[in-house]
């Protein structure tokens, strides 16, 4: 093996490829060469690195210094500067302090520092994102050597199915899904469960809007969820897995498919693995566009051949899943952590998160946030320490308004809850969800009587249809918010709303129909005098509803950012 | 893409396409995505071929090609714009990216433009809010979108 001297590290993750990080790379590729550096410096395509916002991100190890929004113009400075001379180059890198808009980049005292000394490093704990934006997703070898399919080794020559699934269930792992449900119990139902074939299906449907943490797991480390599925499937005795992608995710697809067939050539998926008993195969199948095939059952019907819609439950999937065998389906982040918690045991991963919600979790964070990207940290730490820590505050100069935790299907959070703990259990205390571990950031200038309609429109649009109080129910919430954004919702509106949503809750289907008024309803509960400035005295406070009256007062109180 | 879309479809390679894929569990969905691949829509001689060769009704088929938004039962635009409406993309300016996109093609959503060019869509989260807002045309996204660059970005496909 060459030692390099340096490693420049460029972000391959589709974030970044919206920002021709391909042409970066192969700029560097070029610049590399024709300085004779070749043997010297290697230039690698990573993952995701998280900062999205400010790609295409490129890193240079060992000093381990980030630059930011590069452009394939920037590259033969940054060569000859940084891996010639030696020197930073300033004026591409990141910057704590993001200056307000207009204003002169100065480099002040806090605009350079390390990976390992920014804040938005330093309050992360990588253990699904442990590889992202560290090796090349498209290395066997690089995963390999990063104690890439130890714990499979581990699993399958020293420990038996019933110790895995042990291992999980003590770890506290719950799925990450969404639905929080403990990912160990779910093993030990399905390797229960009576029947021969049995199925592990990993769930990549990942429509949840704000989300995009599969995708990137998907594209920065394809191989530590083939680990998690084949020691999955170890566990609960299945020999088939499915991966379910949405039709969208064309790299996470292209780059999942790669590293299976690295992983049969290396006979680390196939028949006889690590030279045991166990066989393990795994097939890709692509959605079609419908946010519905997200959950879990509707996924199931997908997978066979149908119409996307949801089954009633119970049979449970691990009795009665796909193909009407016993079935254990996880998420991508679930499936992601397993490796990692059978090779360092359950006690190590209960170091790190809360009692009840054990290890850490992934976050997008969206919005008005500076640093819109890609985010771990351990469970139960504070919103406020996400949005104004690692996520640096919101843009602009603006106040903080609101924070939607879990996707469209969360509920919002005013500042007063910022100090909320990131947890499952306490979220839902505060009428919100941890759900997919979207976050969505909003400043004073947006309405929320106007996003009310953005979400409530979500839900209509993707309602499966098959019963009424979804398909209805969030036809008619639709209507009720529209109505509001245009002054011509009415009090008794409002009694209504509350009653059809409790008619939903009950009544719908699946979460979808369930969890469609809770974004609303959590407004409600902390904005209410928006929603009563738009019914009872039609105006809008932010001035984003046209045709109704924006005072002056309240829009320069925004503009002060109070 | 929509290559035939006027004349008769390929009847041979439709059944080839079925052939293939007839013995797979789960198979409408993988074949119904080849077939449009290659025909650029579903239209009903399509579809009943499919469901002769799967041995499905033609309500069932037909219940899946209009189930799902990525299949099209009538022929699509050369290209087709999906823009992402969900709240993230809304927040960062999404609204004014839609308005220019309509006055730049002229029709509302849902509709193809009269030259065939561009079919118009309003889609949920394309998992890529990092970089809101987002637009895909045909299998590219591109980000981090304003009235002016998504101008741009339709102009490369005229
Ligand atoms: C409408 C709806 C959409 C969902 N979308 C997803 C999704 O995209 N990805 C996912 O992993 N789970 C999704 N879920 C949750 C799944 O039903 C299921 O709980 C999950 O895949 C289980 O895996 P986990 O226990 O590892 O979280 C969705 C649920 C509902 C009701
Ligand atoms: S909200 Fe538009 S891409 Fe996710």
């Amino acid at each position: 093996m060459r030692l390099f001297r340096a490693h420049v590290l460029v972000c391959a993750g589709t974030n970044c490829s919206l920002k021709s990080n391909k042409a970066v790379q192969d700029r560097l590729v070029r610049e590399v060469e024709r300085r004779g550096l070749a043997d010297e410096i290697k230039v690698v395509e990573t993952g995701c690195f998280g900062l999205c916002e400010q790609g295409p991100t490129v890193v240079v190890y060992p000093e381990g210094v980030l630059y930011c929004r590069v452009t394939p113009d920037d590259v033969p400075e940054l060569v000859e500067e940084h891996l010639l001379k030696g020197r930073r180059l300033d004026r591409l890198l990141y910057r704590e302090e993001v200056p307000a808009a207009g204003a002169a980049v100065s480099a002040g005292p806090k605009a350079f520092q390390t990976v390992p000394e920014m804040n938005f490093f330093r309050g992360q704990v990588r253990i699904v994102l442990r590889n992202c934006g560290i090796i090349d997703p498209e290395s066997i070898e690089e995963y390999i050597a990063n104690g890439g399919y130890e714990a499979l080794g581990k699993a399958i020559t020293a420990m038996t199915p019933a110790a895995v699934v042990e291992e999980v269930k003590a770890s506290g792992l719950r799925g990450r899904g969404g639905a929080g449900f403990p990912a160990g119990l779910k093993w030990e139902f399905a390797a229960k469960a009576k029947g021969d074939t049995k199925y592990i299906v990993c769930n990549a449907d990942e429509g949840e809007p704000g989300t995009f943490k599969d995708r990137l797991i998907l594209e920065g480390d394809p191989h530590a969820i083939i680990e998690g599925m084949a020691l999955a499937a170890y566990a609960i005795g299945a020999t088939q897995g499915y991966v379910y992608i949405r039709g969208e995710y064309g790299l996470s697809i292209d780059r999942l498919q790669k590293a299976i067939n690295r992983a049969k050539e290396m006979k680390l998926l196939g028949r006889g693995i690590f030279g045991s008993k166990f066989d393990f195969d795994i097939e890709i199948r692509t959605g079609a566009g419908a946010y519905i095939c997200g959950e879990e059952t509707a996924l199931f019907e997908s997978l066979e051949g149908g119409r996307g819609e949801p089954r009633l439950k119970p049979p449970y999937p691990t009795d009665s899943g796909l193909f009407g065998k016993p079935t254990a389906i996880n998420n991508v982040e679930t499936l992601a952590s397993v490796a990692q918690i059978i090779a360092n045991g359950a006690k190590w991963y209960r170091g790190f998160g809360t009692e009840r919600s054990p290890g850490t979790k992934v976050f997008t964070l969206t919005g008005d946030i500076v640093n819109e990207g890609l985010i771990e940290v351990p469970m139960g730490i504070t919103l406020r320490e996400i949005i104004f820590g690692i996520g640096g505050g919101v843009p602009n100069g603006r106040s903080f308004k609101m924070a939607q935790s879990g996707g469209t299907s969360g509920g919002c959070l005013p500042a007063a809850l910022l100090d909320v703990p990131m947890d499952y259990d306490e979220l839902a205390k505060a009428g919100a969800a941890l759900g997919s571990g979207a976050l969505l950031i909003m400043d004073d200038t947006h309405c929320i009587v106007d996003i009310a309609r953005v979400f409530a429109r979500f839900f209509m649009h993707e309602s499966c249809g098959k019963c009424v109080p979804c398909r209805e129910g969030t036809f008619r919430l639709h209507e009720f918010v529209e109505n509001a954004t245009k002054g011509k919702a009415t009090p008794q509106d409002l009694q209504t709303v509350h009653a059809l949503a409790r008619t939903m809750a009950l009544a719908s289907l699946c979460p979808l129909g369930q969890a469609a008024p809770v974004p609303l309803l959590s407004t409600l509960q902390y904005f209410r005098d928006e929603y009563d400035q738009h019914i009872n005295e039609k105006r809008c406070p932010t001035g984003t509803c046209r045709g109704l009256a924006t005072p002056a007062k309240a829009l320069s109180a925004a503009g002060k950012g109070a | 893409m929509a290559k035939q879309e006027k004349q008769a479809i390929d009847v041979d390679r439709v059944d080839k396409i079925v052939a293939r894929h007839a013995s797979r569990e789960g198979a409408l969905l993988p074949v119904l995505k080849e077939v449009q691949d290659l025909v650029g829509y579903l239209p009903e001689e399509a579809l009943k071929r499919v469901a002769l060769g799967l041995g499905l009704s033609l309500s069932r088929v037909y219940g899946v090609a209009t189930f799902y938004s990525l299949f099209y039962t009538t022929p699509k635009g050369k290209y087709v714009v999906r823009v992402c409406e969900s709240a993230p993309c809304h927040v960062q300016g999404a609204p004014e990216v839609i308005a220019a996109i309509e006055r730049e093609l002229g029709v509302p959503f849902g509709e193809t433009t009269p030259d065939g060019r561009f079919t118009l869509e309003m889609v949920s989260c394309l998992g890529v809010c990092g970089v809101a807002p987002a637009v895909m045309v045909e299998d590219r996204v591109y980000g981090n979108l304003t009235p002016e660059t998504v101008i741009a970005v339709l102009q490369e496909y005229r």
